[in-house]
């Protein structure tokens, strides 16, 4: 991409987000009843979307071929057994990613 | 002019306290965002003004991967909707919060990304600090704290005295805390389990550069199909 096309993808990212925080106070001024429909998506659709955003991250990750993810597997693991230990966000992702880090440029 | 200045010093010293979470949190965060945009090749203005104008931190970070590959404005358009589309419900629980705040009411809609929302939820401006003002503060910090660690991390990234190969990982790292932390807080696992193993279906039936789109798709038409016995065995949805 040039640089008016990067622009330009950063511009619909942003137009893209910025409908989404708008739209609700846009379409339910004062009193007007939120359908039950949009309140139960809000509640439900949310924790289903970072299970998604994992999977995106790890989209390109092959489990047949080498490193068979293992690199991903370890890092993950680092995450979730500090996030269980000390629950300190950045702790958790400090270290998963610092392990990550050292197993593909040293190990794998 | 002098009573103005006074309630904005009012209220910066009420909101203030609340956002030192979000501080280092963000000036963290913020920094990784900018080292990994700069290691993908993008000037330090480019972290700047992402996160001055998107300020949506999933979002900035998946923003990387669009920006390297080939241009397509209606996909960015269409994941920076399904991605934001939590936002929507933000919006509404603040309807009332946010009501009748005038031009300031603006900024704060703008700015209210996931950390802004859940401290504007859970925190109340004392009695003698104007509303309006506490809630603009606290949106102006967490936004200038985003958009300092992003600017740093951009300039400085360069200067990384190591190898940044697989600094990409924080990304997945933060998402994985994201959802454990919701695990964590959740009676039930439902929902969340069915994001995960759907999207993992998709990826599977439509490969690594197409199944976002059909996921995201899918996850909402089963969550509409699960409606009654979801809304019946959590909390009151």
């Amino acid at each position: 991409m040039n640089e008016t096309q990067l622009l330009l993808t950063l511009g619909v990212i942003a137009l893209g987000t910025m409908l989404t925080r708008f739209l609700p106070f846009l379409l339910f001024p004062a009193g007007r009843p939120v359908p039950k429909v949009i309140g139960y998506l809000g509640k439900v659709l949310h924790p289903a979307v970072f299970g998604m955003l994992v999977v995106f991250c790890l989209r390109n990750v092959s489990v047949i071929a080498y490193p068979y993810g293992l690199p991903e597997l370890c890092g993950i693991a680092v995450v979730v057994a500090a996030h269980l230990v000390f629950r300190r966000t950045l702790l958790s992702i400090a270290a998963g990613t610092a392990c990550y880090m050292l197993l593909l440029q040293f190990v794998f | 002019m002098k009573n103005k200045k006074d309630s904005l010093r009012r209220a910066f010293c009420a909101a203030f306290p609340h956002t030192l979470p979000i501080l280092t949190g963000f000036l963290f965060l913020g920094a990784t965002y900018g080292i990994y945009m700069n290691t993908a090749g993008f000037p330090f203005y480019y972290p700047m003004l992402t996160s001055l104008l998107v300020f949506a931190g999933s979002m900035e970070f998946l923003a990387v991967g669009l920006l390297l590959g080939a241009f397509d404005p209606l996909s960015a358009f269409l994941l920076a909707l399904v991605i934001g589309a939590r936002h929507i419900f933000y919006g509404i629980s603040m309807l009332d919060t946010y009501r009748g705040l005038g031009r300031k009411k603006i900024y704060l809609i703008f700015g209210l990304c996931d950390e802004t929302f859940s401290l504007a939820r859970t925190v109340a401006p004392p009695a003698d600090v104007d509303r309006g003002l506490f809630y603009l503060c606290i949106t102006l910090l967490n936004q200038s704290y985003w958009v300092l660690g992003a600017s740093l991390g951009g300039i400085f990234g360069s200067f990384i005295p190591f190898h940044t190969e697989g600094l990409d990982f924080c990304m997945t790292a933060l998402f994985v805390v994201i959802f454990l932390e919701q695990l964590r807080g959740e009676k039930q696992h439902t929902v969340s389990l069915l994001g995960l193993l759907l999207s993992l279906g998709c990826l599977l039936l439509f490969g690594a550069d197409g199944f976002l789109i059909p996921a995201m798709l899918v996850i909402a038409l089963v969550l509409l199909l699960l409606r009654r016995p979801l809304s019946k065995g959590g909390d009151d949805a």
